[in-house]
């Protein structure tokens, strides 16, 4: 993958496109996760985080409640002991979350799987539990510290300008370590050798060059197309690519213009009405001409190679 | 197109026969097993690893293995990029769930716990000797200082009291140590949780990405103000007294410390010294080593929130504090030190 100048304003996606080599030695494409996509998984989970400690608290409660336990300040014994619980798991809440879900068969938190990301290992390796594990502590650091920085300086009633000025730019370092890279990784995914990538699925389309049309036979006509290795020989590759996403879309007047040119060039005339039948012929022995040549160690990129 | 809804059976046999290019009839021979890994692969993804038969997860490596053979074939021998894509896709899909973390929670918990926590305390080597020579050199250095001139007390000291100051009677001292039953444990031990000792454990190792040097500093002085308030006791003659309170939930407390002060000049000291690797690759290492003893280091205090909110307030005599502290401390340096079960091995 070519290397994209440091400096620009917007990534397209072709701009986020990563290789890697997967223990098997082929190289695998991946997509860097889009930063807006992240930041917007992590507000999701975190109002989840918020949602789900709120309701686990109110059913606690609840239940204490219902068997009459006072769990109140001074309350007794197993009251107290319940509140302790309860609040040993909700400081412990948030790294749990991050962690069960990221490391669950999944490798991704709801937040994420919503917006199609997951994590994963930078080199292509297997993806380890101490990787989770150190990229979720340092999310702590990253977020965590300088808020609670902020707060306890607030509560305790301290110069809260200089922990508030120091709070905001720890804060803001972190926050703008995932633009300072190319690959948009935050603090934590650089300790922990991760990255966040898309996790996109698609469909097998059907193969092109297998329908009757790409025989040569055409239904309309009742002719059969077939050409020359001079008439086949003008195109390369990336041309082949452009007339099978044209087929594949298979929109009229894109068959038409299309079906004309390649007519023009090849001084043929494919008759009116039967484009797609011409194309699919075309398309067929030109990839046919273009992959014996691969066969063979000869490439031709383009129309000009 | 036919192939998509038929087996292997004769039916493929037949459209294998009739295609027209070698690349379409590479596809179609190999097209049922992309079908069944992509199943496969979808119900990993739906969280539906339950449904899965056991011959179809046991079938999965070789099945992804399958795929990326094909898609190595398939880059060199066709020009359908619609085949092309999707077999990256698949072959990606496939690689998440082959190479995706192996263990649950639960596992990774257990085998943190019986090995894996100490194994990677033990990582840390002279780092924890650094840590520990900083921390008594930071307490000596506010003993010092205070013993010089006690206006050093209200800068080392952070918390607001007005009981605990210089030329405090021996009796109001006293009082701070014992006799306070009747206080709230609770909000003892929420206050400690999301109090001072954590942030400093966190901080002390988040600093280690500084180059490990505001992590010392940040260890200097939090135990200068723990000499400072041994100068203040002794002065009184209830060193020992003052010991025993401290040792309770300290000997945990202050290791916690400990372990993440060395954590963090763990990271510095890689940073500094990377040695053959680059800088950045030396920090991430140290630092995934590091983050397994934090996970430790936040479990030890919880543990001694638990010791300072309820321990302290229902053990009055300093003995027996002093005994539950060198018990604590005790227990700690065999588990990290004594205890290594065969089996367990740190990674990253």
């Amino acid at each position: 993958m070519a290397r994209q100048p440091r400096l620009r304003r917007r990534p397209s996606p072709d701009q986020r496109k990563r290789q890697v080599v997967t223990p098997e030695g082929v190289p695998l494409p991946f997509t860097i996760g889009a930063r807006g996509a992240r930041v917007l998984a992590l507000v999701l989970d975190q109002v989840l985080i918020v949602a789900s400690m709120a309701g686990l608290s109110y059913i606690l409660f609840s239940l204490a409640r219902a068997v009459n336990i006072k769990t109140g300040a001074g309350g007794d014994a197993i009251g107290q002991v319940l509140v302790v619980v309860w609040i040993i798991s909700m400081f412990l809440f948030r790294h749990i979350w991050f962690l069960y879900f990221e490391l669950g068969p999944r490798g991704a938190t709801p937040g994420k799987r919503v917006l199609g990301l997951r994590v994963a290992a930078r080199d292509g390796g297997r993806l380890t539990t101490e990787a989770v594990v150190a990229r979720n502590l340092l999310r702590d650091i990253e977020l965590t510290l300088p808020l609670i920085f902020i707060g306890s300086a607030l509560a305790q009633n301290e110069d809260t300008t200089f922990a508030g000025w120091a709070g905001a730019a720890w804060f803001l370092i972190f926050a703008l370590f995932p633009f300072c890279n190319r690959d948009a990784l935050r603090a934590g995914d650089v300790v922990a050798g991760t990255w966040v990538v898309e996790a996109g699925r698609d469909r097998l389309k059907a193969a092109l060059s297998t329908g009757a049309g790409a025989q040569g036979h055409s239904a309309l006509t009742q002719t059969r197309y077939t050409f020359g290795e001079a008439e086949l020989s003008v195109y390369g590759e990336y041309e082949l690519q452009v007339l099978e996403r044209v087929l594949r879309e298979n929109r009229e007047d894109a068959l038409v213009d299309v079906a004309q040119t390649i007519c023009a060039k090849i001084g043929w005339n494919s008759g009116n009405g039967d484009e797609r039948a011409f194309l699919e012929a075309y398309y067929t022995q030109l990839r046919a001409r273009l992959e014996r040549g691969m066969r063979f160690g000869q490439r031709k990129a383009d129309k000009h190679s | 197109m036919i192939a998509r809804w038929f087996g292997k059976g004769a039916a493929q046999d037949a459209a294998v026969e009739a295609a027209a290019l070698r690349s379409d009839r590479f596809r179609q021979a190999r097209e049922s097993d992309w079908q069944r890994l992509d199943a496969i692969v979808t119900a990993v993804e739906r969280g539906r690893l339950r449904k899965l038969s056991d011959e179809d997860l046991l079938a999965l490596p070789a099945l992804y293995r399958t795929a990326v053979s094909s898609l190595a074939i398939a880059r060199e021998t066709s020009l359908d990029a619609a085949l092309i894509a999707y077999l990256e896709g698949l072959a990606r899909r496939a690689w998440f769930a082959v190479y995706g973390p192996r263990e649950g929670l639960g596992a990774w918990l257990r085998r943190f716990l019986l090995g894996g926590w100490s194994a990677a305390v033990r990582a840390l080597g002279i780092d924890l000797l650094i840590a520990l020579a900083v921390m008594v050199l930071g307490t000596v250095v506010g003993w010092l200082l205070v013993a010089d001139n006690p206006d050093w007390y209200y800068s080392l000291m952070v918390m607001g009291d007005d009981v605990r100051v210089p030329g405090a009677s021996r009796d109001a001292l006293m009082h701070t140590l014992f006799g306070q039953q009747n206080q709230n444990g609770l909000s003892m031990f929420a206050a400690f949780l999301f109090s001072n000792n954590a942030q400093v454990s966190l901080f002390a190792f988040a600093l280690g990405f500084a180059f490990g040097l505001p992590s010392i500093l940040l260890l200097i002085h939090n135990t200068a103000g723990l000499g400072a308030l041994l100068w203040l006791y002794h002065g009184q003659g209830l060193t020992l007294e003052l010991v025993g309170w401290l040792a309770i939930h300290g000997t945990t407390e202050l290791f916690a410390i400990l372990l993440a002060g060395a954590a963090g000049i763990h990271i510095g000291r890689a940073m500094v010294f990377p040695g053959e690797a680059p800088v950045l690759v030396a920090a991430a290492a140290a630092g995934r080593r590091a983050a397994q003893v934090m996970v430790g280091v936040v479990l030890m205090l919880v543990m001694a929130a638990l010791l300072e909110g309820f321990g302290r307030q229902l053990v009055d005599s300093t003995p027996i504090r002093l005994i539950i502290g060198g018990t604590m401390l005790a227990l700690w340096n065999a588990y990290f030190f004594a205890y290594r079960p065969a089996r367990a091995r740190v990674s990253g």
